[in-house]
């Protein structure tokens, strides 16, 4: 089972790698998600816009094609066939964690896709240190929610 | 302007793939990616596989891509030219790593995961959507 699970990773993260390359050879550009959606809705440039609303549209559409496909080819925890995991919190929560996410990949000009695909695919010393940076505050972060307050969830 | 169509489609084609690939890895999963960060608790190593399958393809075909004189159908490759490692790339990567661990939700995630909303998931997107503004508008 566990097997599985990291066969479907290293599959999975191919395919976003695929994707990438594609991105870049195909139009020239980062496959950064924060980058290209977030553009989009907070500047709206001036024709510059219809590819990242493609690829935003594109972007919602492999779950649900899974989806109609059967969803065998989900890969929650511990639920086989499902293709999209519940939330962990509740909506208090997750809006602190939607600013904190929102704010911080645009401060930082990505997220783990910009910098921590493409940017260490590009071996640059900025994506490195974000996400060496991010990735350390993610784990304190768990380690703290769960192992020192004990929230459990 | 059938290159404006062309152009979409291959965008949109980018889009799907990398979804495909957030739903097969199992990263539509936030239980998943906060097993991977919980490294004292019952570790999932699944992240782990992600992100090497996906910097090791891209490191390949940026190789190769990045050789060629121009993109399939733009006139010049567009790559971040910043270099400096400032205050608002490391506080900003501190910011997004916490609101990451909290809610086991980066961005790609957490808009591929619409098929499946939930209230918690539409106030996360949000207020990500509220984040960019204010970095871009206020910061």
């Amino acid at each position: 089972m566990e097997l599985t699970s990291s066969l479907q990773g290293l599959l999975g993260g191919v395919l976003i790698g695929i994707s990438a390359v594609w991105l870049m050879a195909s139009l020239g550009r980062v496959a950064g998600i924060s980058g290209i959606v977030g553009t989009l809705i907070t500047q709206r440039p001036r024709g510059d816009s219809a590819w990242r609303l493609a690829f935003l549209v594109g972007l919602v559409s492999g779950p649900l094609v899974l989806m109609l496909m059967g969803g065998g080819l989900g890969n929650v925890a511990n639920q086989p066939g499902e293709v999209i995991g519940e939330p962990i919190g509740g909506v208090p929560l997750m809006l602190a964690a939607g600013l904190l996410v929102g704010l911080g990949t645009g401060l930082s000009s990505g997220c783990t896709s910009g910098h921590g695909v493409c940017g260490l695919a590009r071996l640059s010393p900025r994506s490195m240190a974000a996400t060496l940076t991010f990735l350390v505050a993610a784990l304190f972060t768990v380690y703290f929610v769960r192992h020192v307050f004990g929230g459990g969830a | 302007m059938k290159n404006r169509y062309v152009t979409m489609a291959a965008s949109y084609l980018a889009g799907l793939v990398f979804s495909l690939g957030l739903a097969v890895s199992g990263m539509t999963d936030p239980a998943r990616v906060v097993g991977f960060l919980d490294v004292a608790g019952n570790w999932d190593p699944t992240l782990m596989f992600v992100l090497g399958g996906a910097v090791v393809t891209t490191f390949i075909g940026y190789r190769w891509v990045l050789k060629q004189p121009a993109p399939l159908l733009a006139g010049r490759f567009q790559l971040p030219s910043k270099q400096d490692l400032d205050a608002k790339l490391l506080g900003g990567a501190a910011l997004f790593g916490v609101g990451w661990g909290l809610s086991g939700y980066c961005p790609g995630p957490a808009i591929a995961s619409l098929g499946g909303v939930s209230l918690p998931l539409l106030a996360m997107l949000a207020t990500m959507v509220l984040g960019w503004w204010i970095a871009k508008r206020v910061v």
